[in-house]
């Protein structure tokens, strides 16, 4: 518990930049000062724009944006094409400008003894005062280095109003510049004050192409996706960062199938799951959804193939009760290093750190196949949006190391019903198994469907299944019932379910 | 001799800013005559002048009349140097040592 504590100690701010905060797992480290840095034409003026504008769109977050290089009346227009209405936010206290740039017909200073930036620190809390701002931009810093002789001095200064901008409690994206697209991380050394969290945007000219891409280089303490991510800039949307996993799922799957451990599950997914394929399995408490997981396992165990599973809901010791009550000895799985079991509860940390953490086990690991009983109870700690980028990430990097995913998920109902994680992910997934109650003549049966298995044939079926010591059989399809999957069967007249009758219609 | 309007943006009661003070009372005693008007302004009391004159540094000096508005920044350790800066004639006798 304290450590997962610890590892999520940095509260995340969202961003509202599309993508980005997918990348950045969660936001922008909060209360804190993030350096944006970039070549001329990056985008790091918009990137410092739509940070305020997202926060007040999004967020109802007030924002102070004080620019060095543009004046407040370009940067008004400039932003026009993003539906942004600075102008309007301004007369309703939800923007403010600190004016630091160059004004045509403005001299050099002269300095003459010691002199600090305490006036635009002055101006910078007054406009947070002034509008009780959440969100701060200064952008960028180059030019006011080119407007002071003594680089030390302004070095210092720049610190100092990160620390005054912290205490503030306000989070802070301040932009700067590069020479080359890899190479130091800013002119003027500005990273050596600001340099606990760095973004890095790039416009390179790759194979005759223009490719902006941004990378989260570092947030200390925190964490984020590795490596540079494609960026676009839209019309009316502003920065829009492209997830890589979002690409990935749509990478073609291998043909190979592999033993969901059930001879029939097998027969009517039309010869087993897909080697990197990810599969749903949906039901009530109780339907067998842990047994499917359990003959996933040792089913992977029998060919030979290393297996692990990441078990929210019950105890280890549970985990092999169970297991051993339908004939199987997770216990022996263990020993011969076919089979690794991660017990957690969900609270224990924030679903960033159950998707990192996970990764590093499955890196550790390097299992066939992965089960994760059950992804729903992961829901309750994250918000939808959250869960749905976390099944995003935690299925494109099962997909990626090419290992079959069997995920389960539990409806909120007894009979029929969907839960929220089917809901947000059923369209990320490859094969849907559905495990149904049905109540029929009084009496309380199981049902299985396949209602999706992307890239194959499948049985098209309700199948009455039962369990017991050996664990899962599965039987003939249910005939002149209809209504299972809404929870609401009802029989047809004059015929039994699953009659001897019935079957010579096949 | 012209009347000059000065005007010393400061925070605070910093060392520094009472340097700057001192440093403009003897330039005012430099420029000597009578007629000339000096102020000091306290940023931190009034942040919406700082804001109105788009200043960053601290101290500044600024010549607001007459003439176009001039300025220097520092804690105005050298007054030749500020007359220098800011087009001011210093009384006989000052400036040559």
């Amino acid at each position: 518990m304290d450590q997962g504590k610890q590892i999520s100690s940095v509260a995340k701010v969202p961003t509202g930049i599309t993508g980005f905060d997918a990348i950045a797992n969660g936001g922008l480290p909060a209360l804190r000062t993030t350096l944006v840095a970039g070549t001329a034409g990056s985008a790091k003026t918009l990137f410092a724009c739509q940070f305020l504008a997202e926060g007040i769109l999004q967020f109802g977050e007030t924002g102070v944006f004080v620019t060095f290089e543009e004046s407040p009346t370009d940067i008004r227009r400039n932003t026009l094409g993003f539906n942004w209405d600075i102008e309007t936010w301004e007369a309703e206290g939800k923007w403010v400008f600190v004016d630091a740039s160059i004004q045509h017909g403005d001299q050099e200073i002269a300095a003459i003894g010691h002199y600090d930036l305490g006036a635009l620190l002055a101006r910078i809390e007054h406009a947070i005062n002034r509008v009780d701002a959440k969100r701060v931009s200064l952008d960028s810093l180059g030019a006011i280095f080119s407007r002071f002789h003594d680089s030390n001095l302004i070095r210092s200064e720049l610190l100092r109003i990160a620390v005054t901008l912290k205490r503030r409690q306000v989070t802070t994206v301040m932009t700067a510049e590069r020479n080359r697209e890899y190479g130091d991380i800013a002119r003027y050394g500005v990273e050596e004050f600001v340099s606990d969290n760095v973004v890095i945007l790039r416009n390179v000219l790759e194979e005759e192409k223009r490719r902006r891409t941004i990378e989260v280089l570092k947030f200390r303490g925190a964490y984020h996706q590795k490596g540079e991510y494609p960026l676009t800039i839209l019309p009316g949307q502003g920065v829009t960062v492209i997830p890589l996993s979002a690409i990935e799922l749509r990478q073609r799957s291998s043909e190979v199938r592999i033993s969901s451990g059930v001879e029939q599950i097998d027969d009517m997914c039309g010869g087993g799951f897909f080697r990197d394929s990810i599969i749903l399995v949906s039901g009530a408490t109780g339907t067998g959804k842990t047994l499917i997981v359990t003959h996933f396992l040792s089913g992977g165990a029998a060919a030979d193939e290393r297996c692990m599973v990441f078990a929210f809901e019950e105890s280890r010791e549970q985990l092999f009760r169970n297991a051993s009550g339908w004939g199987i000895d997770f216990a022996e799985m263990e020993r011969d290093g076919r089979l690794m079991v991660v017990c957690n509860y969900p609270e224990v940390m924030g679903l960033e750190d159950h998707l990192v953490s996970m990764r590093a086990a499955i890196n550790t690991f390097r299992p066939n196949r992965v089960a994760i009983d059950s992804l729903s109870a992961l829901e309750r700690i994250s918000t939808v949006r959250g869960f749905r980028e976390f099944v995003i990430s935690l299925t494109s990097f099962i997909k990626h190391q090419e290992i079959a995913g069997l995920f389960t998920s539990t409806t909120p109902t007894l009979l029929g019903g969907t839960s929220v994680t089917e809901a947000h992910i059923s369209t990320i997934t490859d094969s849907i198994i559905l495990l149904r109650y049905a109540e029929i003549d009084g009496e309380m049966r199981r049902g299985m469907t396949v209602l999706k298995m992307r890239g194959s044939s499948h049985d098209k079926n309700i199948r009455e299944f039962t369990i017991d010591q050996h664990g899962m059989h599965i039987g003939e399809p249910f005939r002149n019932v209809s209504g299972i999957l809404a929870g609401n069967p009802t029989m047809s007249a004059g015929e039994e379910p699953g009659s001897k009758p019935a079957r010579i219609l096949e | 001799m012209p009347k000059y309007s000065l005007k010393l943006y400061v925070i605070g009661r910093s060392p520094r800013s009472q340097l700057a003070i001192a440093n403009l009372e003897a330039l005012m005693r430099a420029i000597g005559g009578e007629g000339h008007d000096h102020e000091v302004v306290d940023i931190l009391e009034n942040p919406e002048l700082a804001e109105q004159e788009r200043l960053l540094a601290t101290p500044t000096l600024i010549k607001a009349a007459p003439g176009p508005s001039v300025r220097v920044i520092g804690d105005l350790s050298d007054t030749k140097a500020v007359a220098e800066a800011l087009g001011l004639e210093l009384a006989a006798g000052h400036g040559r040592g």
